[in-house]
């Protein structure tokens, strides 16, 4: 198609539209964690003073929300990693079956897979809650991690199954043809091909699980566990009379930067991994 | 999509000796691998939700967990006869149908912008819609209502020539005003996901489609009512379906900005207050169960009434 | 009906790419006309021009005497048949035949859109799968379910993309002749694009020839066979295409890789004072001397075959030859824009099937030095080519043509008075 310069207009509008929508609310909460505390007042999306005390706040030593934002930080990083990496190595094989092998109930996997993840979690956290109160669990990064999976597994199951029916199996065989052992063939043939669709599925379960707050406030009670978008309800003011709002913010942009960049760097993998999974690839 | 044709092709042949040796051990393998994967999720589901129904049948308070006793369906005739119940269930219906309503006109606006734009452009809209997905709900809760606050917010003195806003109008102190930005902001969050999907819906219309329609004689909003969009209505009902799913669990904007006040108490929030807030067990679960129910009733609906085929869904035929 | 005319037409795309450079093309009412060549020709580009999906970069078409450039695709008024057929899956086929006619509504009452789906639908032998949906087809009934959407609205022409590239063998020959019967009964103009010159010679009343993007002849084709412009047109019309040997003039004779030839006026007339050329000789120009029924003139001359293909009707021979000559780099060039892969040379020989010829013998052969096309190395250009006789040769397909029209036109207006006595 050729473009006139009214058509390079358009499109150059249509995408300038849709960077601020997207990326406008970012923009407003990054401002709000650079106003000081009176600047909070101010009515303005641009802080009038800069300052840098609401990230003081949170991370250095002796800030007010330092020692709820902290703990908070690693208690999210780490049970989102553990309940990523049970549900993708899981997932691996349960896929690898479904793609590869003929077994009755492959079918019912998948579709079960599907109503889990649209499950109401709030369904699920009254009798956890109760439950882990009695066995000990409430409030453990365990109690947490095992609830995660409900959400972690099921995408995982889903997106990796339609990435490995895509995967060309013969040149497992070709390889074995060729000579190679049965493993060689599948360390040389298959795991490259599989690798992008199991990191995908990977960076998208976390996506989910770093996402979650219905768990995250319901099943714990300290710093113990507590992971970051409930810890963020948490949050106070450094006295009785401020606001947590600056401290907030700044905690909100330091969870979203790595979320951005992440995107950044791998968003066609993201959205293919999105995609697949709901639609036929 | 070669691959799985011989694979089925296989299975084909295969399938009339069943039960030969090779195909036994095959299956064992079969199951094997993916049972635990299979295992483990039904149990932090089914599990839970049993234990929830079971519940449900008892008068339950952690205040007072001495005083368990059975009390059959009276949970249900309590919640189910409550006025709160069922403003909860209106709410959360109303933000469920608003709220896809929008996303889906949006999403198709968004998803029409990447499938025409060149392929420079393509990636950095993709990339743009991509942030809102990746960011925490409860980050982008926050977001929306600081900048809607009487307080802390912008937004009364960029629109105060708008009849009815002000500097001192509380967003949150009305109901439709607070559902307002509570819609916006999951409006915002979740449009990524339902444009994305409606891209893959349109990707699979044939290009030639368009293009014969064209010469056809039809006009630009023609084709796209006559041939694009009766091709891709399998993936717009499973984008409606997998999105009015997620919306009926919404939690995370309320509890953030309302916390329920001002009528705008949503089922998830209803049963977390019952259980988690006021540890009224029995009766909390008697909400899950329910809530549980109604997405039952939603899919099944949607299954059944709207032929809303998941196999499309699954990567098969 | 309309005619359509390409006037220095060129296709730039974004990117820089020119797809097609300078096309000038007079396409007459009622005319059939093929666009062929190589892929990557530009033809297909050409084709979605004319359409309008398509901007045009320079130059101007128009339809009629209309200019259309800037005209979008639904005010052209033409029909398309697509490669993929691009039916619409949703749609049954009667729905898929109608479509254009219930665009505009008002238009056409339902019962004009009813009768005029019909006439088509029993054209095309579609009646009983009316009802169907695309998806239930087969090949050949989705191939005219496309050609019924394209016949039902009475376009100025009919455009046709490869449109039979998608089907087996035995279906194209059917679907072939299928097209070129209804088009000599609609007398509607119409534009085909193909890469197969089967397509290209059967059905076209003239045969455009592409090579990246450049009309190389507009022939009819006879007149491309016999009389090809250059070595590209020579080398893309007929199969198994012309062979080409490198030669070098050697006093009153041209040196061959495998014989000589004495010069005789005609190739002294083409030589001209260059020394080195380009011969092009077909394969069935060539004669066993061991089965040939009365002696001939012409050259006889040994050669040592490597392999035959007995066919039945024909046997086929190749003879390898050195090819170590200045004019490699253009043979290799020629080879690539033909889409083949630089092999080792041959010779192709065609022999009548009786011929006992076989691999490893030492066969004679004979060759009329009329049949020889000599070529010049640099420009590629047809040295040996007749203009008087070439132009006999148009003159001819175009008496054919017309009379093949006044025919139809006869048969439209008797099935129309008996249809009127009828009723």
């Amino acid at each position: 198609m050729g473009m006139s310069t009214r058509g390079k207009v358009g499109w150059l509008i249509a995408t300038l539209l849709v960077l601020v929508w997207s990326l406008f609310p970012v923009f407003s909460i990054l401002m709000t964690s650079f106003k000081t505390q009176d600047g909070l007042f101010s009515g303005t999306l641009l802080p009038p003073e800069w300052t840098f005390e609401n990230y003081a706040e949170i991370l250095a030593p002796g800030g007010s929300a330092q020692d709820l934002f902290l703990p908070a930080l690693r208690n999210s990083i780490g049970i989102s990693l553990i309940s990523t990496f049970i549900a993708v190595v899981l997932a691996t094989f349960c896929a690898y079956a479904i793609a590869r092998l003929d077994f009755r109930g492959k079918k019912l996997i998948l579709t079960s897979a599907l109503a889990v993840s649209v499950f109401p979690v709030v369904s699920i956290v009254t009798p956890l809650f109760n439950l882990w109160r009695s066995v000990g669990l409430y409030d453990t990064w365990a109690g947490l991690i095992i609830p995660y999976l409900s959400l972690t597994l099921p995408i995982s199951i889903w997106t990796l199954s339609a990435f490995f029916r895509q995967i060309p199996w013969e040149l497992e065989q070709a390889a074995q043809v060729d000579g190679a052992t049965p493993f060689v063939a599948f360390r040389k043939a298959v795991v490259p091909l599989a690798a992008p669709g199991v990191f995908t599925s990977a960076i998208i379960a976390f996506f989910i699980a770093w996402n979650d707050f219905v768990y995250g406030i319901s099943l714990t009670s300290t710093t113990a566990a507590r992971p970051v978008p409930a810890a963020l309800s948490f949050f106070t003011g450094a006295s009785q009379f401020e606001e947590p709002t600056g401290a907030i913010s700044a905690a909100a942009i330091v969870v979203t930067v790595p979320v951005v960049v992440v995107v950044l760097i791998f968003q066609r993998r993201i959205v293919s991994g999105l995609t697949q999974g709901a639609v036929k690839g | 999509m070669s691959a799985p044709t011989t694979t089925e092709a296989r299975a084909h042949g295969r399938r009339r000796k069943r039960g030969s040796d090779r195909a036994r051990s095959e299956a064992r393998l079969g199951w094997w691998l993916a049972g635990p994967a299979f295992g483990l999720m039904l149990l932090v589901t089914l599990y839970p939700i049993l234990q929830a129904t079971y519940d449900s049948l008892f008068s339950l308070r952690l205040t007072a967990p001495d005083e368990r006793e059975f009390v059959g369906i009276e949970n249900y005739a309590v919640i189910l006869t409550d006025w709160a119940f069922w403003r909860s269930m209106l709410v959360t219906l109303f933000i469920t149908v608003v709220t896809v309503a929008i996303e889906l006109v949006l999403g198709f606006a968004l998803a029409m912008i990447m499938h025409r734009a060149i392929t420079r452009l393509r990636g950095i809209i993709r990339t743009a819609i991509l942030v809102p997905y990746g960011i925490i709900t409860v980050v982008s809760a926050f977001a929306f209502f600081y900048a809607f606050d009487i307080n802390t917010g912008y937004i009364n003195s960029w629109f105060n020539w708008v009849p009815g806003i002000d500097e001192s109008f509380n967003w949150f102190a009305q109901q439709w005003p607070s559902l307002f930005v509570i819609i916006l902001s999951e409006v915002w969050k979740t449009t990524p996901f339902i444009s994305l999907l409606l891209l893959a819906g349109l990707a699979q219309v044939p290009g030639e489609l368009e293009e014969a329609a064209k010469v056809d004689g039809a006009k630009g909003w023609q084709v796209l009512r006559k041939v694009t969009l009766p091709n891709m209505k399998a993936a717009i009902m499973v984008a409606v379906l997998f999105r009015a799913l997620e919306a009926f669990r919404i939690f995370d904007n309320v509890f953030i900005m309302t916390g329920g006040a001002n009528n705008t108490e949503v089922l998830s929030l209803l049963a977390y207050n019952t259980s988690i807030g006021r540890l009224e067990i029995g009766m909390g679960s008697a909400i899950s169960v329910l809530l549980f129910l109604s997405v039952l009733v939603i899919s099944f609906i949607a299954i059944k009434g709207f032929r809303v085929d998941l196999s499309g869904t699954r990567g098969e035929n | 009906m309309a005619s359509i005319t390409l006037d220095n037409v060129v296709k730039t795309y974004p990117d820089g790419f020119t797809a097609v450079r300078g096309v000038d093309l007079d396409i007459a009412d009622g005319e059939f006309v093929i666009l062929v060549g190589p892929s990557g020709c530009g033809k297909s580009t050409l084709l979605r021009m004319i359409v309008g999906l398509e901007d045009i970069t320079e130059g101007e078409l128009r339809i009629g005497d209309e200019v259309v450039n800037d005209k979008a695709p639904r005010d052209r008024n033409l029909a398309m048949v697509f490669q993929n057929y691009a039916l619409y899956p949703h749609l049954t086929v009667y729905e898929n035949i109608a479509f254009p006619l219930r665009l505009n509504k008002g238009e056409f009452t339902d019962t004009e859109i009813d009768e005029r789906v019909r006439n088509a639908s029993a054209l095309l032998e579609l009646d009983e799968h009316l009802e169907r949906k695309p998806a239930n087809l087969s090949g050949g009934q989705r191939q005219r379910v496309a050609m019924g959407r394209a016949i039902v609205r009475n376009a100025q022409a009919f455009l046709f993309d490869e449109p039979l590239s998608n089907l087996d063998a035995k279906l194209r020959g059917q679907m072939r002749t299928e097209i070129a019967r209804l088009q000599r009964n609609l007398g509607t103009t119409t534009v085909y694009v193909t890469h197969d010159q089967t397509e290209a010679m059967t059905l076209g009343d003239r045969v455009a020839v592409l090579r990246r993007g450049e009309l190389q002849q507009v022939a009819s084709p006879r007149g491309l066979y016999e009389q090809p412009t250059n070595l590209f047109v020579a080398g893309f019309i007929g199969s198994p295409p012309m062979n080409f040997l490198p030669a070098k003039v050697e006093g009153d004779s041209l040196r061959l890789p495998t014989f000589e030839v004495p010069m005789d006026d005609r190739l002294k007339r083409a030589v001209g004072d260059r020394d080195v050329l380009i011969v092009g000789v077909r394969p069935d120009a060539f004669e066993d001397t061991d089965i040939m029924q009365e002696t001939k003139e012409g050259l006889t001359f040994e050669v040592e075959v490597d392999v035959t293909e007995w066919l039945g009707e024909v046997l086929y021979a190749y003879v390898p030859f050195e090819a170590s000559s200045e004019v490699n780099k253009q043979l290799e060039e020629l080879d690539r824009d033909l889409d083949g892969e630089s092999m080792r040379p041959q010779l192709v020989v065609a022999l009548d099937a009786t011929s006992q010829v076989r691999a490893g013998d030492v066969a004679e052969l004979w060759l009329s030095p009329d049949s020889l096309y000599v070529f010049d190395p640099e420009t590629g250009e047809n040295l040996t080519r007749d203009e008087a006789t070439a132009e006999k040769l148009e003159e001819e397909a175009r008496d054919q043509r017309a009379r093949a029209l006044e025919r139809a036109k006869q048969r439209r207006e008797k099935a129309r008075t008996q249809e009127g006595s009828a009723a």
